[in-house]
């Protein structure tokens, strides 16, 4: 179908990609997976011919016999959306909110047929159809902002497939959807390729997600191709050990021990969180949305306590309340019996005693601050700063693996993993007892992963902490937690001992989303130490 | 969206209600006497009684308002101390110049602005784009009555092709009309053009880096065919937030240039009216140019609502 013949790129000057060679089979999946930075995207944007300001490119990109790269602007065009089409990760912003989804479909016919606008939009019509969007539920001129994140990126799926492309580039389809979003999405995309002979080159950074879907996987690594092959046979084989590496990076298990003790730390007590919503008419009264109904739970003094559910289940909402940043209407919180009352007249020590780790590595962070001043933050919950501030810090960040003398500098000379430490130190540095890690992991490639939550396991053993860990992520939160609450439409359905929820889930939320979660068949895995 | 437009409506008359209310204290509540401020220093006893009788100052704080706000309503704007015309008509006859000058600088300033904005940003990082930037910059900085004279210098002295100012009136058909409005419309227009260019390259290269213009290239639209299907309407909202200030600014701030071309527009009769301490004139206008400023706030808002569909649902 497509041939990737020695392709490199470089970026004013810099060396992106280094002579990659790929085959993408008529019909068939073809996974490239990589850590971010190891030039999947840049792969895919060649072949496109859409790569940013600066690139230059070498080597060949065969489609039929025509060499991709070689063509003009024009004729380019002419090939995207109608023989390769392409969707990306972010589903949110990969629409222009100012247009229907039914004109932005129709585009695609538009640009490369002659059809008038009404026959555009009844090929409009079937292709969201198609795509898990009937006309009844999802009329054309609905706008992207009244669909969800999966509704959209069902949009820009139809839109890549408007015209039947041969090809279609799945940049990360589902990596900013829920598991069982992602299920649905995976499976439409596999419908695609069974029904209309399409290939499909899957790009991700998730080791499950292609051992389920591709028929041929390449790893990438640094620019280059490492590894590549039938699916079955690489995972089972395995023979270059960056592809080890991923792998048992991607279902690492920290060393740690379960050290809960009976003591209480944290109650939440039937708690109730109202939202306003819209008014209804101009002069009615506002709605209400309760997005946290009755919440009761226990944090065990030195505990893990995972948090899970799909987005919009509430657990963010009930984050924001133990944080005291939200107040509650019903109910209460308590912190080793201190109850919070959000607000201003939070008491400081109650702050002092519970911090928390961020998803976003990249957003929470004052940019203009060093980061000695980022990690000592945290004192002015404390009476004035001590004296040997600067000390402390340094204690914190080599706590976290981050060499003291980065006080001097500023975040961005940082990478995400650097970053997602020094948020860890801000939060160690006031010597809490609990600390909330909302999505703390989610956005690190799996190798950094692996090492966050290692760092985590040993500074609970060392200082005695208790996490309430929140995710989207089952399995990491398998990993790491001794006890699981399953939260779905602001109610916890199901609580208990993690491994006992997770072998043997009694809620079918919780079965479904286990079912959902994509894993790497167990009888592949084992051989690649022989 | 008709939710939207009433609520927005609803907000107008308020707003007014309340600039109402703000605009009479100011002048009617503050110590001193306006008849005896109006009159200056050596204004006789009789002669202040007889101002405060006539500008009413003699009722009671909330009959004087309503008396005020009600003739406003009217159209009855009193009578001017000065002029000793009422100032409805005294308005009306400078409005039928400031109107339509400053509706025509507008349309020169965007019809201007939007094609260099759209080239700068398309061009970004370029010779052109660093060459529409420096001349921006120095109209920004230039004042525009340097530029009226320039203008006069060049297209009146010179190629004789304009007159050097005065008004004609309507009487005589539109062209003449527009003609001797042309040259101050465009030393008023270049200054806010280039203010307008700069928002609006600043607003498409932002646009242009979101993921939908990617999404859009990778549909199989050009460069150029990406730009003005999805990037240039996506650019609008803080486009149309600087047409409305500019407008505003336009309608009342052209006294300079109104000087410049001796036209007797609304600027001057502020600036007449202030130094001449007429205080109902100058009650009147503050009133009407506040009730224009937010007229036009109101029509930005419809203006974002037509653009921006997520809009319509607020209220």
């Amino acid at each position: 179908m497509i041939r990737l013949e020695n392709l490199s790129v470089t970026i004013h000057g810099a060396e992106i990609l280094s002579a990659v060679s790929l085959d993408i089979a008529p019909g068939k999946v073809t996974g490239l997976v990589g850590e971010s930075g190891s030039g999947k995207s840049i792969t895919a944007l060649a072949m496109m011919g859409l790569l940013p300001h600066g690139s230059t490119a070498s080597g060949h990109a065969w489609l039929d016999e025509g060499d991709v790269l070689a063509k003009p602007e024009r004729e380019m065009c002419a090939l995207r959306g109608n023989r390769v089409g392409m969707i990306f990760q972010e589903p949110m912003t990969a629409l222009n909110p100012l247009k229907t989804i039914g004109d932005q479909v129709a585009e695609t016919l538009m640009i490369h047929r002659r059809t008038t606008r009404r026959e555009a939009m009844e090929i409009a019509r079937q292709r969201l159809a198609r795509v898990g969007l009937p006309a009844d539920r999802f009329p054309l001129n609905r706008y992207p902002h009244e669909l969800s994140g999966g509704q959209r990126q069902r949009v820009c799926i139809a839109m890549a497939v408007a015209l039947n492309p041969e090809l279609l580039i799945a940049d990360e389809p589902t990596t900013a959807l829920d598991v069982t979003t992602q299920a649905q999405i995976l499976d439409l995309l596999q419908g695609l390729v069974a029904e209309e002979g399409m290939s499909l080159l899957l790009i991700t950074h998730d080791l499950a997600v292609v051992s389920g879907m591709a028929d041929h996987v390449a790893v990438m690594q640094a620019g280059r191709i490492v590894e590549q092959g039938p699916t079955e046979t690489l995972f089972r084989t395995m023979a270059h050990p960056y592809t080890r590496k991923l792998f048992a990076a991607s279902s690492h298990q920290p060393a740690r021990m379960p050290q809960a003790e009976d003591t209480a730390l944290l109650c939440v007590d039937r708690a109730v969180r109202d939202y306003a919503t819209a008014r209804i008419g101009l002069f009615g009264k506002p709605g209400r949305f309760r997005a946290v109904n009755g919440v009761s739970f226990t944090l065990h003094r030195g505990e893990s306590l995972g948090l899970v559910g799909e987005s919009g289940c509430g657990k963010s909402t009930l984050t924001r309340a133990i944080l005291g940043l939200d107040p509650l209407q019903g109910g209460a919180i308590r912190l080793g019996g201190q109850e919070i009352h959000a607000g201003p007249h939070l008491d400081a020590s109650i702050r002092r005693r519970m911090q928390v780790v961020f998803q976003d590595p990249y957003g929470s962070f004052n940019p203009r601050w060093r980061v000695e001043r980022l990690v000592a933050e945290p004192f002015h919950l404390s009476d004035g700063r001590p004296a040997d501030m600067r000390d402390r810090v340094a204690r914190a960040l080599d706590d976290v693996g981050i060499e003291p003398g980065a006080m001097d500098r500023y975040i961005h000379e940082f990478s995400g993993g650097q970053r997602q430490r020094i948020a860890i130190a801000r939060a160690l540095i006031t010597n809490p007892e609990l600390i909330v890690l909302d999505e703390a992991v989610s956005a690190l490639d799996v190798r950094v992963r692996a090492q966050i939550l290692d760092l985590l396991a040993r500074l609970q053993e060392a200082h005695g902490l208790a996490y309430l860990f929140i995710s989207h992520d089952l399995s990491v939160v398998r990993s790491v937690t001794d006890r699981v609450m399953v939260m779905k439409s602001g109610e916890i359905v199901e609580e208990g001992p993690t491994e006992t929820v997770f072998a043997a889930p009694s809620h079918d939320y919780t079965k479904a989303l286990i079912a959902a979660t994509p894993t790497i068949p167990a009888d592949w895995q084992g051989e690649q130490h022989a | 969206m008709l939710r939207y437009a009433l609520s927005r409506a609803v907000s107008l008359g308020l707003s007014l209600l309340v600039a109402s209310v703000v605009i009479f204290a100011v002048i009617e509540v503050i110590p001193g006497d306006p008849a005896a401020y109006m009159l200056g220093m050596n204004a006789t006893p009789d002669a202040v009684a007889a101002l405060r009788e006539q500008l009413g100052l003699n009722g009671t704080l909330v009959s004087r308002y309503l008396s005020w706000a009600g003739g406003m309503l009217t159209g009855d704007f009193g009578v001017s101390y000065t002029y000793k015309v009422p100032v409805a008509d005294l308005v009306a006859q400078r409005l039928w110049i400031s109107l339509p000058l400053a509706l025509y600088a507008l349309a020169l300033s965007t019809l201007i602005a939007f094609p260099v904005g759209l080239l700068a940003a398309a061009r970004r990082g370029g010779v052109t784009d660093y060459g529409i930037m420096g001349t921006t910059q120095l109209g920004i900085a230039v004042p525009n009555f340097w530029f009226a004279m320039l203008l006069v210098l060049v297209f009146a002295v010179n190629l004789r092709w304009f007159s050097a100012g005065g008004f004609p009136g309507w009487q005589g058909g539109l062209l003449p009309g527009l003609k001797a409005l042309t040259l101050p419309a465009v030393a008023l227009a270049l200054p806010q053009a280039s203010i307008l260019a700069r928002v609006m390259r600043s607003a498409l290269i932002e646009t242009l880096g979101q993921d939908y213009i990617r999404t859009a290239r990778a549909k199989g639209l050009s460069r150029r065919q990406a730009v003005l299907r999805h990037a240039l309407r996506n650019a609008l909202i803080p486009v149309l937030t600087i047409i409305g200030l500019q407008f505003s600014f336009l309608l009342a701030g052209a006294i300079i240039i109104e000087n410049v071309f001796f036209l007797p527009g609304l600027g001057r009769l502020v600036f007449q009216a202030i130094t001449q301490r007429d205080l109902i004139v100058v009650e009147s206008l503050v009133m009407l140019l506040v009730f224009a400023v937010i007229v036009v706030t109101f029509l930005v808002d419809l203006a974002y609502a037509a653009v921006d569909p997520r809009l319509r649902r607020r209220t």
